[in-house]
């Protein structure tokens, strides 16, 4: 499996990117890590024009924690963003998912960007981002936006960013003093796709549970807590939440294995969320 | 052309071109030609003659192609060789080379405990495993078991490249499970 062909650049800077990339328009494709795009590009399911290639770009190396947001530039890898030594404190629940995300060996290349603008619903990255209430910024020549992340995924590899627009950098807000955070996923061996990964936040006030693997793309619902603790009819809430995520029946699972893993596995980590606020 | 702002942006790399790319292939200087879509596992086998390098399932998920990139074990062939191009990249084949010729001593392990028998995902688990255990030196078997799960190996059920790693990591040899 080889990709066909195409032209090739390395910008020396963003604004040369995004020149690139408005010229090019439909035709032209943006690679960072190049963990989803690659096996794309080898098996042709893609076969853009030009290829723009961000991953020496400095500017979009940013890695900070400031304001209430920790930033992830457009060419910080996954490897990188785990190994960052106050991740754990910062975005907990990115520090318990990204191990989940692919292998040792892609996560030294992978994005975190990449994964987002990827939008597989079955990802670990969009999933964190929408449970935490991230924000996606993106940028063409004239402008940048941010978009927030439930309003950011539309469906399978699909999204609002347009195709003259790179994500800029994804947001993760500061995890507040008194939450709770828990990641779990089934799968059929580590580092495969998920069948279904849960998602939980459990703060002073509501517990929220984001789902990835069922629905077409990563979904977050949140509940009252009731006398500091989950809600007594949460079987029936989740049983609710998981019958609106529908899924469908693939070669991993059926719809009917990933409705019931949501109702296991998210009382599992909300549970955990709950008893591991800080 | 878009109208480009930089003067240190390099032209774009035509698709019918063979360009020049050059890399540090194991501590030394080599060069050679590759359309844009080459990939790197494919330029060092075929434009380098590199060849301990294996060609699997060319998507990422057998781990069979991983190397070194600037020290960071990755897969070679979901990296295009012009995206290589300056970068340090180490193979299997440097492995005895930076060792006066002779086998270090995590392939002697895996020669000991039958740590291969086919022999095709070897390369790249030994790629995998020298960036691993430069960063974290005495795994448990957990970590480990986790590491490789990026690497598919069909003859040895991994219970001997996990018996190989542990010796060399200088820890107890526990009757390993088969998984």
């Amino acid at each position: 499996m080889k990709p066909a062909s195409f032209d090739y650049l390395r910008p020396a800077t963003v604004a040369d990117a995004l020149a690139a990339l408005a010229a090019g328009g439909d035709d032209a494709r943006v690679i960072a890590g190049g963990q989803s795009l690659m096996p794309m590009l080898n098996m042709r399911l893609v076969q853009p024009r030009l290829l723009i290639d961000l991953g020496r770009l400095e500017e979009l190396r940013t890695l900070r924690a400031e304001d209430g947001w920790l930033t992830v530039g457009a060419a910080v890898t996954q490897a990188e963003v785990l190994a960052r030594p106050t991740l754990a404190r910062e975005v907990p629940l990115l520090a318990a998912a990204l191990p989940w995300v692919g292998h040792f060996q892609t996560r030294n290349r992978g994005t975190l960007c990449g994964s987002v603008a990827h939008a597989d619903p079955s990802a670990e990255t969009p999933l964190c981002l929408v449970a935490t209430g991230g924000e996606v910024v993106l940028r063409n020549l004239r402008r940048r936006r941010t978009v927030a992340a439930a309003d950011f995924f539309l469906g399978p590899l699909t999204t609002v960013k347009a195709a003259d627009e790179i994500v800029e950098c994804v947001r993760f807000p500061l995890a507040k003093p008194g939450s709770g955070h828990a990641f779990r996923e089934q799968s059929m061996r580590h580092g495969d796709f998920a069948i279904t990964a849960c998602a939980a936040t459990v703060d002073g006030e509501r517990a929220s549970l984001a789902v990835g693997g069922v629905a077409d793309r990563p979904t977050l619902r949140s509940w009252p807590l009731v006398g500091g603790g989950l809600p007594p009819d949460l079987d029936d809430s989740l049983n609710a939440f998981a019958w609106d995520l529908g899924g469908d029946d693939d070669q991993h699972a059926t719809a009917r294995y990933r409705r019931d893993l949501v109702r296991r596995i998210g009382r599992i980590v909300l549970e955990e969320a709950l008893s591991c606020r800080r | 052309m878009p109208p480009l702002t930089s003067p240190h942006t390099p032209p774009i790399l035509a698709a019918e071109t063979r360009h020049a790319v050059s890399i540090v292939l194991n501590g030394k200087p080599r060069s050679g030609h590759a359309h844009p879509r080459l990939l790197l596992s494919d330029f060092l086998r075929h434009e380098l003659g590199a060849h301990g390098t294996r060609v699997g399932c060319e998507h990422g998920v057998c781990g069979a192609c991983t190397v070194r990139i600037d020290g960071v074990a990755a897969r070679a062939c979901l990296t295009l060789a012009v995206q290589a191009d300056g970068r340090r990249i180490d193979t299997v084949e440097g492995l005895a080379e930076a060792n006066e010729g002779r086998m270090t001593a995590l392939q002697e392990a895996f020669r000991r405990h039958h740590a291969l028998q086919c022999g095709f995902c070897t390369a790249g688990i030994l790629m995998s495993l020298t960036d691993y255990l430069s960063r974290n030196p005495k795994p448990t078997e957990e970590e480990l078991r986790d590491m490789l799960s990026g690497h598919l190996c069909r003859c040895t059920g991994y219970a001997g490249i996990v018996r190989a790693v542990m010796e060399v990591t200088g820890q107890t040899v526990k009757e390993v499970a088969h998984v």
